[in-house]
């Protein structure tokens, strides 16, 4: 992958370029977004690799306000009459709606605290380095009768933001992802892992545990349908507890389309259940300020089972009269803000712990499709998927054939009985948390697939 | 645009790719919402670069730059051919393309009003009088409203000659009321749900919909489902409104269908298909008179999934996939239709943006109208519940297991339309859902839905996709179990 050369100075002159532009044409305030994008990804599948991209991107975003309106207008060309393009589509698009007497003027000068998110090692990975590791894995599952399909991902961005009031924040991040499935005639078995350190990730460790999860579930049987005590490893976790916490912002509260309405400082969790948001967990990624640049701060959101805070977008907090968080949404937008890297507080107990705790349960690698089928008592629905077995007095008994459930996360985080330690964890319905394993009692399994 | 493609063209060859191709895409967005009387979303967007796929050493590789100058693209070419060289590292045989021969042709979807030439305070103007409509309705907590356009510029060369442009214009809109009281959050939206109806047409889409028109009524049922009755747990005979066959359609043939999740391609994320390959023109999909076709072609409608050629360079087609119930098609790319020892691609093949790698789409994939008028349909039923306006969607990674819920359901007792249903729900396998159909309404109630949100692929694509479809009803099928205990 070619390395992307670009500096913070190099977006900070675009930054101040149409900084300059938009203030030529008349624009109140302006707010520049600027950043680069540099992504490979191989991907693999019958043991071969079938799919090898990359790509370098850039993206100007521009944001025009006047008083009470404001619009956004963004394009990948930093030539100036493109950038002065694109500060007239923001400012006529601004220009032409009504009023809106909540908008804010932008932030001033800010102070952001420092995560060192940028490893070199990372963004110089080449299509080799991912192709010799895939490789390796493809070889492993062959020699075992297996099938392999995956993808090894390494990239990066980089990007400022900038604004006509003396605004001025920048961050760069590396990221890194292997994700394995390991296939045979009637089982699977799914690992994955990401980082913005592509030291941390070792493809064959993966592929040995995603090589083992399907060998134990050959010749699966069917289960009746019910509720069962289940084991939920981080990645299951993670894609369900994924759908609340879009319910911990302001706008959502003040929508009445939270879950979280009327339930706040109620008891609603198990005691066992207490939540951060934290960008600055060493476990974490992304920026350290939000779509308006408010430093994001931490927030406690869940304290031993209650709901305690929300978090707030500049304006959401003004219209709550109370003090923004930094986790709002680049603006104009619909949804306010939300939490965007939860952390869980973990206990002490492994997966094999849980198991061997559980008299007759399943035990759940990952989750599929999942989705909401009622707001309110957060039932969701989706299906089990690359490895889940059957637990019989303590010891993993066999594979089963996939479920779906419609469970109550509301309930579902009220029967907690076990947690395993807090990891980072990488799904994919969810972004990534800092979640732990879980064993749950009565989780409702209503119906069962053919595989 | 033709300068730069042939650079890609030129460097992939003398780096030593076998085949090569380039899409050049200039695409412009245009994003409008209002909430509860203001403004919400406002945006405008512009993208142009190049994506270059290349065969080298019998692998694939790809690049894509924003660098519009010669020395990116011919930079961005160059990287493709290498990363095609790294692919070989683990090349178990080499690709082979089925045969398909060279174009030089223009395409463009007809349509009548630019949308990005109608002044944004009138699109603003028509969601927020359609706002106030359904905030009029007491219990209404939520209103929001939603356009959407596209227009995308794209040239197509190939190694084997093919020179393609196509310009595409898309439109959508729809608006949604909410309502919370007690512990419930209803919701009811218009056209159909999760952005509303889509189409390859211009501004006379959204001016169709008459949004305002319907906009009370969409409040009043809203609020009017807080005290609706739940719906019944057991088997039941369901009728599906279009909307809703049309995502019924896109999840439980649309997406079993494609070729390279048969094969294996999208096992680790997307999933793969119960559709093996053994299968073909031998299994009973549905019912004697379910018809599905893919088509492209703008003979079947403005879709989504209409367009003059693929993003390979592969023309438009009409393919029979469940022919008088029997499974007779797959959605195919070059590749795959070789794999499979087909003699052509069915040409499905789609990228969502320059910088995305072409992989396997829906096109339109419609159920062709039956023979029942919509009021004799629900004459003849007597007992049943017509469900409309998915709320909720979901099925497994092989796509044999679906549950579905909608927005709104209505019991039908004794031929009639009775009372209303909240949070209607049903469940099954494939295959028997669909072989439980016995009856389809006629072209009058056929309508071609997009679906614009359609995600498949790593990196993750977004791409638009057509579904035609009429009411239909379907026999002894499971309900409720989304809310059972």
């Amino acid at each position: 992958m070619a390395k992307d050369r670009t500096t913070t100075a190099d977006l900070r002159r675009v930054a101040e370029r149409v900084l300059k532009l938009a203030k030529a044409e008349g624009v109140d305030h302006m707010e520049v977004d600027a950043g680069t994008n540099t992504d490979a990804l191989t991907r693999f599948a019958n043991n071969t690799i079938h799919q090898n991209v990359a790509e370098h991107t850039v993206s100007i975003s521009v944001r025009a306000i006047f008083d009470g309106r404001t619009a956004r207008a963004t394009t990948n060309k930093t030539d100036d009459d493109s950038l002065r393009r694109v500060v007239a589509a923001a400012a006529s698009l601004a220009k032409n709606q009504p009023k809106n007497p909540d908008l804010l003027p932008s932030l001033g000068e800010q102070k952001y605290q420092k995560v060192a998110r940028y490893f070199a090692s990372t963004a110089e990975t080449t299509p080799q380095d991912r192709a010799r590791a895939v490789t390796k894995v493809c070889r492993h599952a062959g020699k075992n009768k297996q099938t392999a399909a995956g993808i090894f991902v390494s990239g990066g961005s980089h990007s400022v933001m900038a604004n006509s009031r003396g605004l001025f924040a920048h961050y760069r991040q590396t990221r890194a992802e292997f994700s394995i499935t390991i296939l045979e005639t009637d089982s699977s078995g799914w690992a994955k892992a990401n980082s913005p350190d592509i030291r941390k990730i070792d493809p064959v460790v993966l592929a040995e545990s995603a090589s083992e999860k399907s060998a134990r579930s050959r010749q699966p049987r069917e289960l009746a349908p019910g509720h069962y005590v289940t084991i939920l490893e981080p990645a299951a976790v993670l894609d369900l507890v994924g759908f609340l916490f879009f319910d911990f912002g302001g706008t959502a509260l003040l929508d009445k389309r939270s879950c979280l309405t009327g339930r706040m400082g109620k008891k609603l969790f198990g005691e066992n259940i207490t939540v951060w948001d934290d960008v600055y967990h060493p476990l974490q990624t992304g920026w350290p300020y939000d779509g308006e640049g408010t430093p994001r701060q931490k927030v406690l959101l869940i304290d031993r089972g209650v709901p305690k805070n929300v978090v707030y977008a500049r304006s959401t907090a003004k219209k709550m009269k109370t003090k923004p968080t930094g986790h709002g949404f680049s603006l104009p937008n619909d949804f306010g803000e939300a939490p965007m890297n939860i952390v869980f507080a973990g206990s002490d107990k492994s997966v094999d712990q849980m198991v061997a705790s559980t008299e007759r349960g399943v035990l759940v690698t990952r989750l599929w499709y999942i989705r909401e089928v009622d707001p309110y008592s957060k039932i969701l629905t989706g299906m089990t998927r690359d490895g889940t077995f059957l637990v019989e007095n303590g010891k993993v008994a066999g594979g089963v054939r996939n479920f779906r459930f419609n469970q109550s996360l509301i309930e579902m985080l009220a029967n907690v009985e076990m947690l395993g330690p807090a990891v980072r964890a990488a799904g994919e319905e969810a972004f990534e948390m800092v979640v732990p394993a879980m064993k749950v009692r009565d989780f409702h399994f209503s119906e069962v697939t053919k595989f | 645009m033709h300068d730069l493609a042939n650079w890609a063209l030129d460097t992939a060859k003398r780096r030593g790719a076998t085949y090569a191709d380039a899409r050049v895409m200039d695409i412009r967005h245009r994003d409008v919402s209002t909430k509860n009387g203001e403004v919400g979303t406002l945006s405008e967007s512009e993208s142009l670069g190049i994506g270059i796929r290349v065969i080298a050493e019998g692998s694939w590789g790809f690049a894509s730059t924003d660098r519009l100058t010669r020395v990116g693209v011919q930079a961005c070419a160059a990287e493709a051919v290498a990363i095609a060289k790294a692919s070989a590292l683990a090349k178990i045989e080499d690709i082979a393309l089925a045969p398909e021969r060279a174009y030089v042709d223009v395409w463009q979807n007809p349509y009548l009003k630019d949308p990005f030439k109608i002044p944004v305070e009138r699109q603003i103007d028509l969601l927020l009088a359609a706002d106030r409509e359904m905030r009029k309705v007491k219990g209404v907590t939520v209103a929001e409203g939603s356009m959407a356009f596209r227009r995308i510029d794209q040239l197509f060369v190939s190694s084997m000659g093919s020179s393609i442009q196509q310009t595409k214009v898309q439109s959508g809109a729809g608006i949604v009321a909410l309502s919370f009281s007690g512990n419930e959050l209803q919701k009811r939206s218009y056209p159909s749900s999760f952005g509303g109806q889509h189409m390859l047409k211009g501004y006379e889409l959204i001016e169709s919909l008459n949004l305002v028109g319907n906009a009370q009524r969409v409040g009043e049922e809203c609020v009017a489902l807080h005290s609706a009755a739940p719906c019944p747990q057991g088997q039941s005979t369901i009728i599906l409104e279009s909307s809703q066959l049309g995502l019924q359609i896109h999840e439980s043939i649309g997406h079993p269908i494609e070729l390279d999740r048969v094969l294996g391609m999208e096992a680790n994320f997307a999933g793969m298909s119960f559709l093996t390959t053994e299968k073909l023109r031998k299994l009973k999909y549905g019912s004697d008179i379910v018809n599905v076709v893919a088509d492209a072609r703008l003979e079947h409608g403005e879709g989504l999934g209409t367009f003059g050629y693929d993003d390979e360079g592969v023309p438009a087609q009409k393919i029979p996939i469940i022919t008088n119930g029997l499974f007779t098609g797959y959605l195919s790319s070059r590749e795959t239709a070789s794999a499979i020892g087909e003699k052509r691609s069915g040409g499905t093949v789609r990228c969502e943006s320059w910088n995305r790698l072409p992989m396997i789409r829906m096109t339109n994939v419609s159920i062709d109208p039956g023979t029942w008028k919509y009021e004799d349909l629900i004459a003849d039923t007597d007992d049943a519940i017509l469900m409309e306006t998915n709320r909720s969607w979901s099925i497994d990674d092989r796509r044999y297991h679906f549950q579905f819920s909608t927005e709104i359901g209505w019991e039908i007792k004794g031929g009639k339309k009775g009372r209303m249903i909240k949070s209607p729900s049903y469940s099954g396998i494939t295959t028997e859902f669909w072989n439980s159909c016995d009856a389809i309404c006629s072209r009058d109630y056929w309508t071609l839905w997009g679906t614009p949100n359609c995600g498949k692929g790593q990196p993750m694509q977004t791409m638009g996709t057509g579904h035609g479809a009429s009411p239909a009803r379907f026999r002894n099928v499971k309900t409720g179990v989304a809310f059972s205990k």
